[in-house]
């Protein structure tokens, strides 16, 4: 399943990418893999932008604009004029 | 309850909160909680106590596992704990689950530090490993916490059901442990926890379409009775069918599909029970409306939405929701003039 074309803000710095593999390792959607030992982006638009790539990337290779994907939190964040923050406690699929 | 056993094979440790020992086995108290919870009754204080706890008897060389204090996320773990010796460290997530908490950053580096100076863990292992939820990893900072406390995280599979062949694997994650899906059954699981929350809101429904049938129709109550009918048919289709049809709905966005599945509804609805193709125009402007919402509310629910996109959805869908709900209203002022 694939969300919406060309919104995933995802951005690889390939000068400083080392091709450790830790954002192969962390990505919950297989958005990268290692090629000519460096990372590289697979397909952008599988990319939820949940951060795990750009928190866990030893080398500040990359950039993510961290977010929830949930509607009631973009909903939430627009009346209350905050950053959209997650309310719910779901099982595993909650924002 | 049982004693941290690393005292014992630790002479000089100087863990003095005794871990507790936790069993394997579902007692029919957590099923009925989980269901509880999945059908949103005390949902938001569903916790364990943030701690170390226990399963088996681990020793020095036992797995460290990291939990949050959502129950549901506790009791997947243990549960398939059963026969493994291992350390848990649960974290304080405010009772929230793991992947929710990592996208707050409860369920984070600090918290993880915290937690493991608290627990002492260090004292009861041998080895420099924690095992940390795969869906931890938007929260945790591997290196630094490697820099800080001087362990190794290592990130564990998505599915707590899939840990022992994770350890088996030598602690390595395959493709397919790492990988979040979302399959038929994990959006129906979701659909009862959707349902409930969308009943939140229909007494105001209710209260505005009996009003407006009241004031508008000659036979009002009799327009109300279908009204309850298309309403609650609505909330459904928005809310069970929805989550079910997902992958099958045509176009990316879920404003879009939840739409297009609410005038499938609408216009099934329209053709058995009034028998014409449009039937009643305001019905055929509003409740794919309430369906496109419902859909679009379930990006929260959904485990691949970005952020920017469900952003760019509203942007979109906003102003044409308000466009065809003011239709609605034009048209059911010129019935009534």
């Amino acid at each position: 399943m694939k969300y919406l074309k060309n919104v995933a803000q995802l951005e690889l710095d390939s000068d400083k990418c080392t091709g450790c593999g830790m954002c192969v390792e962390v990505c919950p959607h297989a958005v990268f893999i290692i090629e000519n030992k460096i990372a590289i982006i697979t397909e952008r638009d599988l990319c939820m932008e949940c951060g795990a790539c750009q928190i866990n990337c030893p080398f500040n290779a990359l950039n993510v604009r961290k977010g929830v994907g949930c509607a009631s939190a973009v909903i939430k964040g627009k009346l209350t004029g905050s950053e959209p923050s997650c309310g719910c406690s779901d099982t595993s699929n909650c924002c | 309850m049982g004693n941290c056993n690393c005292q014992s094979k630790k002479p000089n440790s100087v863990n003095k909160n005794n871990a507790v020992k936790v069993s394997t086995e579902m007692s029919i108290m957590d099923v009925i909680g989980s269901w509880k919870s999945r059908w949103n009754i005390g949902r938001m204080n569903y916790k364990v106590n943030p701690g170390l706890y226990i399963t088996g008897e681990p020793d020095s060389d036992s797995e460290v596992f990291i939990s949050s204090n959502y129950k549901m996320s506790f009791d997947i773990l243990r549960k398939n704990l059963k026969g493994i010796n291992a350390w848990i460290i649960v974290l304080d997530t405010a009772g929230i689950n793991v992947w929710c908490a990592a996208g707050k950053g409860t369920f984070g580096t600090d918290e993880l530090i915290r937690m493991i100076d608290k627990t002492s863990i260090k004292d009861c292992i041998d080895h420099k490993r924690i095992i940390v939820p795969h869906l931890g990893a938007p929260g945790i900072s591997a290196h630094e916490v490697k820099k800080q406390s001087g362990l190794n995280v290592i990130y564990g599979p998505v599915k707590a059901s899939d840990i022992k062949e994770f350890l088996k694997n030598n602690l390595k994650t395959t493709d397919k442990m790492k990988k979040v899906t979302f399959t038929l059954f994990e959006r129906l699981i979701l659909t009862p926890t959707e349902f409930v929350l969308s009943l939140k809101y229909s007494p105001l429904f209710l209260i505005l379409l009996f009003l407006i049938d009241i004031i508008i129709g000659k036979n009002g109550l009799e327009v109300f009775y279908k009204d309850i009918l298309i309403f609650f048919g609505t909330l459904f289709f928005g809310t069970i069918l929805f989550p079910v049809l997902l992958p099958f709905l045509p176009f990316r966005s879920f404003a879009l599909k939840g739409w297009i599945l609410g005038l499938i509804y609408i216009t099934s609805i329209n053709l058995i029970v009034f028998n014409s193709v449009h039937g009643n125009y305001v019905h055929m402007l509003t409740a794919p409306i309430l369906t496109s919402f419902l859909a679009y509310n379930f990006t929260g629910s959904s485990t691949y939405t970005s952020l920017s996109g469900v952003e760019k959805e509203l942007k979109i869908s906003l102003p044409l929701y308000g466009l065809s709900i003011l239709s609605g209203v034009v048209v059911l002022l010129i019935n009534f003039f």
